[in-house]
């Protein structure tokens, strides 16, 4: 006789939760600092360096993050002759994957700067990283918000595919909660329920902060 | 690190891993097509349908951008079972890259839609056209053409999300090699060249993406 599905399995289903979370602010951190430096490699005057991080990003959005983690777990285990674990494995994917897409938006960012501002910290005698620094971040720090707040979203959900290599987190333990009741009819959709609540609010908090910003700096999108 | 790297034993299962790329070449195709057609269908829908419609797009589109690609998989291979719907891995797989993209790109084609000059619409209402032929003729065109490189980003991401349907054993490129890695106990070597096809289909992608833009759009001077 299989197990319903009551309180104790949706309490199992919540408790994984903050792995999903820790995992997606994991990448975050590790991809924020990794895309501020793609970022910043992607405008600086050298064209190596550019280059260097224009491959880096081609590598990294031209391939599916199901096939990054799986190299990442096992290019792991050759690296270092042990079997890692599924953290560090996941931790690194989803790193490497988030600054790739980061990086893009915050040179995007930047470049929406309009020349002039550059041109006028040329003219106050500011060094190109004082330019960056005092005149350009600051401004473009603010455009870079909503499409961050919505690339957060995206993460979010795509951290469901550490499921496949075995990281216990929301999706994870849905599978397993749908092998301990065989009623996926129920456990399946709460889980996406769970993951909506999850990333609604922050859907909608990026098409707010768009909208706002779009209003301050007097531009009426059509697209 | 003293692993020895044996790239031949995935040069000999190498017609193997292209049938597989071919079935994922196959389905992304597939979906992207019919996934535009659902697409454009509730992009209208959203903008010229009444409330009701506009309602039921609305939902469609928010719950399918704010839940993972993998248990939406899920709840079409698991969860369709229970209420007496079976699905092969295959139909299951294509129905689900079909639902998710035509609810990322119908957002993308409503904004095209809005970046039509309402002049234009207007013209076609002075002409005596009704709504849908002015939909049909003068606004679709235009406004495909407008967000066009956005719909081919978005056909690229599906095809590499694409790599999760190997979880339902849709026997698709990520399947077949995780099946050969198995059986040749040399997972680096395979996922590693997995990961290059994958490179090379999103470049060959991204080429006859362009191509088709140039075929509908460019030569015929739309828009």
């Amino acid at each position: 006789m299989a197990r319903g599905f009551g309180s104790d399995e949706l309490l199992y289903l919540l408790k994984a939760i903050p792995w999903t979370l820790l995992l997606s602010l994991g990448a975050l951190l590790g991809g924020g600092i990794l895309g501020f430096l793609i970022a910043f490699l992607r405008i600086v005057p050298s064209r190596p360096l550019r280059w260097l991080a224009i491959g880096y990003i081609e590598l990294f959005q031209g391939t599916p993050v199901l096939m990054q983690l799986f190299v990442a777990y096992y290019g792991l285990a050759v690296l270092f002759n042990i079997q890692v674990g599924a953290w560090p494995a996941v931790l690194l994917a989803f790193s490497l994957y988030s600054g790739a897409f980061l990086g893009e938006i915050w040179r995007g960012s930047i470049q929406a700067i309009p020349r002039p501002q550059w041109e006028a910290a040329t003219s106050l005698a500011l060094s190109f990283p004082k330019q960056l620094w005092y005149v350009i971040l600051p401004q473009a720090a603010r455009i870079s918000i909503p499409p961050t707040v919505g690339f957060v979203v995206q993460l979010i959900k795509n951290t469901s595919i550490a499921a496949i290599i075995g990281f216990v987190e929301l999706t994870r333990a849905g599978q397993l909660m749908t092998d301990a009741t065989f009623k996926p009819m129920i456990v399946y959709p709460v889980v996406a329920a769970l993951y909506f609540i999850l990333c609604w609010p922050l859907s909608l908090l990026a098409q707010t902060l768009e909208r706002r910003i779009d209003a301050n700096l007097g531009i009426k999108r059509r697209l | 690190m003293n692993y020895v790297f044996q790239f031949n034993v995935v040069w000999d299962h190498l017609p193997e891993l292209l049938n597989g790329a071919l079935l994922t070449i196959q389905l992304s195709a597939t979906a992207m097509a019919l996934g535009l057609c659902l697409a454009v269908l509730c992009a209208y829908g959203k903008s010229a349908g009444p409330q009701p419609i506009r309602w039921l797009a609305t939902g469609y589109v928010e719950l399918i951008r704010n839940t993972p690609f993998l248990v939406q998989i899920f709840i079409f291979y698991f969860s369709l079972p229970a209420i007496g719907l079976y699905l092969s891995a295959n139909t299951a797989a294509l129905l689900a890259m079909t639902v998710n993209l035509g609810a990322y790109a119908s957002e993308i084609v409503r904004a095209g839609i809005e970046a039509v000059p309402h002049g234009q619409v207007e013209a076609g209402r002075a002409l005596g056209l009704k709504r849908l032929q002015i939909f049909r003729s003068i606004v679709i065109f235009p406004a495909l053409k407008t967000v066009y490189p956005a719909l081919s980003s978005q056909f690229i991401l599906l095809m590499l999300s694409s790599s999760v349907v190997s979880t339902i054993s849709a026997v698709e490129l990520t399947a077949i090699t995780s099946s050969l890695q198995s059986t040749t106990f040399r997972p680096f070597e395979f996922y590693f060249v997995a990961t290059g096809l994958y490179l090379a289909m999103s470049l060959g992608f991204r080429a006859v993406l362009s191509t088709t833009y140039w075929a509908v759009f460019q030569r015929r001077g739309v828009g």
